[in-house]
C-alpha cells in the first residue's frame, strides 16, 4: 500500500469510470473509481446493468419451468445452479430421488466447477496480462463443454437436473470419455502451474494485494473459494453434506499465503488451482461408483408443495448458492429469493481496492472472480 | 551513385540532387520497413496462435499469408473519426510524429556495408535521440485525445520511455568506450571476422582484456535487451496500453491508418531496437562463419549475404519479443520503475565502471 498522504501540494480527485464497456469488468459491471494520480481512494461498483427479474419471474411459472431459468443467472455453472435449485425443491417436496441421479448430479457439478474455475483463472491470467494461459483453460474447458453436449445437447445452459431427476440419462461414452479428459487435464494444471501460477512477475503482482482479513470475510458473509483462501475450511459439501457428497474422500484446501499474506489475491487465485484438483478426485470416485438405475422414475407428474417455505444450500464454484422458496399450496411459487454468492462477494471490493493502484483494481476484481449475470439476477 | 544516374538523366544538378534525395529516402521504406511490418504483424499473430494451441489466421491466402494485406486495406477504407472534444490539431500530428521519430531511426542503421541510409558518424547517438521523438508523440495522442484512459496510458509510457532510456544510454555508453566509435557502421566493420570477434564475447582480438570484458558484455546485453523491450513497449513493460486496464492506452481514440500509424510505429520500433542490439553486441551485418562470395570469389554477393545476416539477426531478437509476449504477465507501473531505477541503473552504472576500468588496463 502506498501512503497518498505524503504530498503537499493540494491536488484534485479525478473520478475514473470502469465500464460498463471495459475489458476486464467480467461484464457489464461500471465502478466509480475515484483516483489520486494512480491511486485509489474509493470504489462504488453499479449494478443492475444485466437486471432480468428472476425472482419476479419464477412467482408466474410453474416449479419445473424456473429449471431453465436458473440456468442462466451464473451462466458459468448451470449445473450448480440447476442442483440448488433441485436441492432445495426435494427439501420441500420431502422425495428421496435415486442413488444414480445423485451420483450424475454430483459428476455434472464437479466437471461444472473445473469448467467455471478453468475460466476464472484463465480471464484472471488476461486481466494481469498473460494472454496464452487464457487460450489453454479454454482449450480445457471445451473439452467439459464436450461431455455436457453429448449427455444434454447443449453447451452452456442445459436445463438437465430437474426436480426428482435428471432429463436424460448419462451417454453411453460418457464414463470413458470423461475418464480420458481427467487423464489428459492433470497434466495440463501442473502445465498452468509452470506458466502462470509460479511466474515471478504473476506472483509479483498477485501476492499481497487485495488482502482480505477472515474477520472481514465473515463480516461481509463471502463464502467459497474467496472464503476459504483467507484460511477457513468452511465447504458446503463437507459441513452440511447434500446429495452423496459425504460418500466421497477429497479435501478442503485452503489459502496458506504461500507468497505473501493470508487472503491475498495469489491465494485466492491458487485455492481454485487446488480444487480443481480435488474435484477431479471426486469425479473418479463417483465414476467407480455409479450405480445402475432409472434417472427419470421419480420426478413428480405434477410439481404441488404444500403451503411452507425451505432454504437449500449448494457450493457453487463461486460460493454457497441458497434459494429461498417460499409456497402457498398452488403450482407456483409465492416467492423464491437467490442468495447469489457473486452479489455478497462485490460488496467487499471496496474494502479491499482502498489504498491500491488502478492495476490492482483489476487485479482484485479478477481474484474474487464475480459473474455479473448472478450479481443482477 | 543514384545521384550521378540522375544528373545524366534530367541534365540538372538541383533536379537531380532532388529526385536522387527523394527517392533514396523512401526506398528503405518500400524496401524494407513496409515488407517488414507486413511480415512481422503476420509473424505475431502465427507466433501467438502455434504458442497458444491454435491455428491463427488461414483463409486469406495460404496458411492467410495475405491477412496483414487485408488489413491494410481495411484500414485505409475505415471512416477517419475524430471525437469532437479532441485537440484536433495535436491529435491528427501525433501518430504522424510516432511514426516519423520510429521510421527517422531505419536512416542510421547500416543494413550491410554498402547500404546505409546516411552514414552518420554518430550514428548511435542519432537513433537514440531521434527514437526521443516518438515520446513527444505519445504524450501529445494522450493529451489530445481528451479521454481519461488515454492520458493515463500516455503519462505512464512517457515515464516508462524517459526512465528505460537510462540504462539503455550507459550499456551504449560502456561500448562506446570500448570501440571508440559513435558509428554504427564503423562498429560493426571492427567485428569482422568470426563469431569471437563480437562484443558480446569481449571484441576483436586476442588480448587479455577481451576475456576480461566476457562477463561484463553479457550483463549490458541483458540490460539494454530488457530496456529496449520497455521502449518499445512490450510486453511484460505494456504497461502503457495495458488492455486489461486501460482499454489501449494512449490509442484509444484512433481508429483507421492514424491507428495503423502507431501501429506500424510499434513494429518498426521493435526492429529498431533489434537492430541496435545487433549491431552493438552481435556483429552487425557481419557474418558470423565467413562469406559464400568470398569462398565463390563473387565480390557482389558479399553486400547481400550481409543485408541477409543483419535481417536475419535482427528478426531473431523480434521473434524473442513476441515469445516474451505471449509467455509473461504485465509489471505494474511501480513495480516497472523500480525494475528501471532499482535494479538495472545501479548495475548498468557499476558494469560501466568495470568495463572503463578493464579498458584503462
Amino acid at each position: 500500500m502506498i501512503n497518498t498522504k505524503s504530498s503537499a501540494i493540494r491536488t484534485e480527485e479525478m473520478v475514473l469510470n470502469m465500464g460498463p464497456q471495459h475489458p476486464s469488468t467480467h461484464g457489464v459491471l461500471r465502478l466509480e473509481l475515484a483516483l489520486e494520480g494512480e491511486i485509489i481512494t474509493k470504489v462504488t461498483p453499479h449494478i443492475g446493468y444485466l437486471h432480468r427479474c428472476f425472482e419476479k419471474h419464477c412467482e408466474a411459472m410453474t416449479y419445473p419451468q424456473i429449471v431453465p431459468y436458473t440456468d442462466r443467472m451464473d451462466y458459468l455453472a448451470s449445473m450448480g445452479n440447476e442442483l440448488g435449485y433441485a436441492v432445495a425443491m426435494e427439501k420441500l417436496l420431502g422425495i428421496e430421488v435415486p442413488q444414480r441421479v445423485e451420483y450424475i448430479r454430483v459428476i455434472m457439478a464437479e466437471l461444472q466447477r473445473i469448467a467455471s474455475h478453468l475460466v476464472a483463472l484463465g480471464t484472471y491470467g488476461a486481466d494481469i496480462g498473460a494472454f496464452t494461459p487464457f487460450l489453454y483453460c479454454f482449450r480445457d474447458r471445451e473439452k467439459i463443454l464436450h461431455l455436457f453436449e453429448i449427455t444434454c445437447g447443449a453447451r452452456l445452459l442445459y436445463n438437465y437436473i430437474w426436480v426428482g431427476g435428471l432429463s436424460h440419462d448419462l451417454h453411453p461414452d460418457f464414463v470413458r470419455k470423461t475418464r480420458d479428459f481427467i487423464k489428459e487435464f492433470k497434466p495440463t494444471i501442473k502445465e498452468l502451474n509452470d506458466i502462470l501460477s509460479y511466474n515471478k512477475i504473476f506472483i509479483d503482482r498477485t501476492a499481497n494485494v487485495g488482502i482480505l482479513p477472515v474477520k472481514t470475510a465473515i463480516n461481509f458473509g463471502v463464502s467459497g473459494p474467496n472464503l476459504r483462501a483467507s484460511g477457513i475450511k468452511w465447504d458446503i459439501r463437507k459441513d452440511d453434506p447434500y446429495s452423496v457428497y459425504s460418500k466421497f474422500d477429497f479435501d478442503i484446501p485452503v489459502g496458506k499465503g504461500t507468497h505473501g499474506t493470508v487472503g491475498d489475491s495469489w491465494d485466492r487465485y491458487f485455492v481454485r488451482i487446488l480444487e480443481m484438483e480435488e474435484s477431479l478426485k471426486i469425479i473418479e470416485q463417483a465414476l467407480d461408483q455409479l450405480p445402475d438405475g432409472d434417472v427419470q422414475s421419480a420426478i413428480p407428474k405434477r410439481i404441488k408443495p404444500n403451503a411452507g417455505h425451505v432454504y437449500g444450500r449448494v457450493e457453487n464454484p463461486r460460493g454457497e448458492l441458497g434459494y429461498f422458496i417460499i409456497s402457498d399450496g398452488s403450482t407456483t411459487p409465492y416467492r423464491v429469493k437467490v442468495r447469489a454468492p457473486s452479489f455478497v462477494t462485490l460488496q467487499i471490493l471496496g474494502e479491499l481496492c482502498k489504498g491500491y493502484m488502478i492495476a490492482d483494481v483489476i487485479t482484485i476484481l479478477g481474484s474474487i472472480d464475480i459473474v455479473l449475470g448472478e450479481i443482477d439476477r | 551513385m543514384m545521384y550521378d544516374f540522375f544528373v545524366d538523366l534530367f541534365g540538372n544538378t538541383v533536379i537531380a540532387g532532388i529526385a536522387s534525395g527523394i527517392l533514396m529516402s523512401l526506398l528503405p521504406l518500400f524496401l524494407f520497413i513496409l515488407p517488414y511490418a507486413l511480415l512481422a504483424v503476420l509473424a505475431e499473430r502465427k507466433v501467438s496462435a502455434h504458442m497458444q494451441d491454435r491455428l491463427g489466421p488461414m483463409r486469406i491466402g495460404w496458411h492467410g499469408w495475405n491477412q496483414t494485406i487485408a488489413d491494410i486495406i481495411k484500414l485505409i477504407q475505415k471512416e477517419d473519426i475524430v471525437a469532437s472534444d479532441t485537440d484536433k490539431p495535436l491529435f491528427n500530428f501525433a501518430p504522424v510524429l510516432v511514426f516519423a521519430g520510429s521510421y527517422a531511426a531505419f536512416a542510421a542503421i547500416p543494413f550491410s556495408s554498402y547500404y546505409i541510409g546516411s552514414e552518420v558518424d554518430l550514428g548511435i547517438f542519432y537513433i537514440i535521440a531521434v527514437t526521443g521523438l516518438v515520446v513527444a508523440g505519445i504524450l501529445m495522442a494522450g493529451w489530445a485525445s481528451n479521454n481519461k484512459y488515454s492520458l493515463l496510458g500516455s503519462m505512464r509510457s512517457v515515464a516508462q520511455i524517459v526512465s528505460y532510456e537510462i540504462p539503455t544510454m550507459l550499456v551504449v555508453l560502456s561500448l562506446v568506450m570500448v570501440s571508440e566509435t559513435m558509428s554504427l557502421h564503423t562498429l560493426s566493420e571492427m567485428q569482422t571476422g568470426y563469431f569471437w570477434n563480437w562484443y558480446i564475447f569481449g571484441g576483436p582480438g586476442f588480448s587479455l582484456t577481451k576475456f576480461l570484458l566476457i562477463p561484463s558484455m553479457l550483463i549490458g546485453f541483458i540490460i539494454i535487451y530488457i530496456s529496449t523491450l520497455a521502449e518499445v513497449n512490450r510486453v511484460p513493460f505494456d504497461i502503457p496500453e495495458a488492455e486489461s486496464e486501460l482499454v489501449a492506452g494512449y490509442h484509444t481514440e484512433y481508429s483507421g491508418m492514424k491507428f495503423a500509424m502507431f501501429f506500424l510505429a510499434e513494429y518498426a520500433n521493435m526492429y529498431a531496437v533489434s537492430a541496435i542490439v545487433a549491431a552493438l553486441f552481435f556483429g552487425g551485418y557481419q557474418s558470423p562463419v565467413g562469406y559464400l562470395g568470398n569462398l565463390l570469389g563473387v565480390e557482389w554477393l558479399i553486400p547481400i549475404e550481409q543485408f541477409l545476416w543483419f535481417a536475419a539477426k535482427g528478426l531473431f531478437f523480434v521473434f524473442v519479443q513476441m515469445w516474451l509476449r505471449w509467455t509473461l504477465p504485465r509489471l505494474r507501473v511501480d513495480q516497472l520503475m523500480a525494475v528501471s531505477w532499482k535494479y538495472l541503473i545501479p548495475i548498468a552504472f557499476v558494469n560501466l565502471i568495470v568495463i572503463g576500468f578493464i579498458t584503462l588496463i
